[in-house]
């Protein structure tokens, strides 16, 4: 690659449903799409599983985008978790917004196993987004205050 | 003796083992237990009376098998049909009454439960002085000033969990921040762990919240902490299908759903 170095990449981290996402993305694969590089994959058994305590170590941890992505509703492999999941979200928006957390980088979806183009299309779509928001070092500031000061001693 | 003092010294003599009432306090009222006929002309009721009371009746300690009686304020009798919608309350040992609010100090006994989610159908909950404020002044702001007010405000925290004990709804036997396999917030106080302590706090009250204000009077560094949880009730209410200061009549907010829940933000 021929990219300049001082030119940001975002590091996005994704958290996938097993049943649904995860098998997607693994078509995008098998289909031989070409998509971005930046994102790392966790898998879960279910979008209900998925704490919005991750979401937050991710970005402490130094993440500058999220993917939240599961089955369709009706499609979750558990019946309801997906239901349950979209509520915690809509709360989880709410008071992110309210804090003062740049919720434009944390992209929720529904991605079903037969939709690996859309899966790439997601990841291109979200890397280009934070590309234009650049890192997110306000939160990572906050995170690491305590680390930074024992430096300066 | 007045009605209050009346009703506590029947209720004492007729079995009762303790009455969780006021007492007359440095600052206006605190917490009374009330063991004996003699203690019951000590008991208060007024609008110093603040301290939520339900935290009490959910200590194992307290609520053994001797039956016990609370002095509810409108507050506390919010907290304890939201307990008792949780099955959190075991009902036969535990009897409720308030003070009318029409000024002559009559006393109501609750029959149970329904009697209790009837008498607050048509009590509005308010918005507290201190949060309409802090509701304006953060409406003028932008994104990255609200981030650096909370972080501010959170950056004071002790990490007393103050907030946690007062409240009447967070009882779970284990805290998620006692929970150190993996650690998931620091314990000590830090500008991130406090922030993350918040957040799960007022996540786990979505919908629960009762907005009695005990949080924000207990912080003893006064961070306004009730405001969030607050404004989620007030903001979600319609969304969620609840009216603030009631219980929910079918399972909380976040453990149940509907198939048409907003999704305008899923793409």
């Amino acid at each position: 690659m021929d990219n300049n170095e001082s030119e940001f990449e975002p590091k996005i981290v994704a958290f996938v449903c097993n049943w649904c996402t995860y098998a997607g993305a693994d078509l995008t694969g098998t289909s031989r799409i070409k998509y971005a590089t930046n994102v790392k994959i966790v898998r879960f058994p279910c979008t209900g599983r998925i704490d919005f305590m991750l979401l937050l170590k991710a970005f402490a941890n130094g993440a500058d985008g999220i993917i939240v992505s599961g089955c369709h509703p009706n499609d979750c492999h558990y019946t309801s978790g997906n239901f349950h999941a979209r509520r915690r979200w809509i709360a989880f928006r709410h008071l992110l917004e309210i804090i003062g957390v740049d919720v434009r980088r944390i992209r929720f979806s529904w991605v079903s196993a037969a939709e690996g183009a859309k899966w790439g299309d997601l990841v291109n779509e979200t890397v280009a987004n934070i590309r234009e928001l650049g890192p997110y070092t306000e939160y990572t500031k906050v995170a690491q205050y305590v680390e930074k000061e024992d430096n300066n001693e | 003796m007045n009605k209050l003092e009346e009703k506590a010294v029947s209720l004492l003599q007729s079995g009762v083992k303790l009455i969780l009432g006021y007492e007359k306090g440095d600052k206006g009222a605190r917490p009374f237990f009330c063991h004996t006929p003699e203690d019951a002309s000590k008991l208060i009721y007024d609008e110093h009376a603040t301290t939520n009371l339900a935290t009490y009746i959910l200590k194992p300690e307290l609520m053994g098998h001797d039956k016990v009686a609370v002095c509810a304020t409108l507050r506390t009798l919010r907290a304890i049909a939201q307990l008792a919608s949780e099955n959190q309350i075991k009902g036969e040992n535990l009897i409720v009454f308030t003070i009318t609010e029409e000024g002559n100090g009559d006393v109501k006994e609750f029959s149970g439960i329904d009697e209790i989610n009837s008498y607050l159908t048509d009590k509005e909950l308010e918005v507290a002085q201190l949060y309409k404020e802090l509701d304006e002044k953060l409406s003028g702001m932008s994104r990255e000033e609200k981030w650096s007010f909370w972080v501010n405000e959170f950056s004071r925290c002790i990490k007393c969990y103050a907030c946690r004990a007062a409240c009447p709804l967070c009882y779970c036997t284990r805290c998620i921040t006692d929970v150190n396999r993996p650690q998931w917030i620091d314990p000590w106080p830090s500008p991130m762990g406090n922030m993350e302590w918040q957040i799960n706090r007022v996540m786990h009250m979505v919908g629960r919240c009762i907005g009695c204000g005990a949080c924000t009077k207990a912080c003893p560094v006064g961070i306004p902490i009730g405001y969030l949880s607050r404004k989620m009730l007030n903001d979600l209410s319609e969304e969620f299908g609840y009216i603030p200061g009631q219980a929910m009549k079918d399972g909380n907010s976040l453990s149940t759903f509907k198939p048409e829940d907003k999704e305008n933000f899923i793409h």
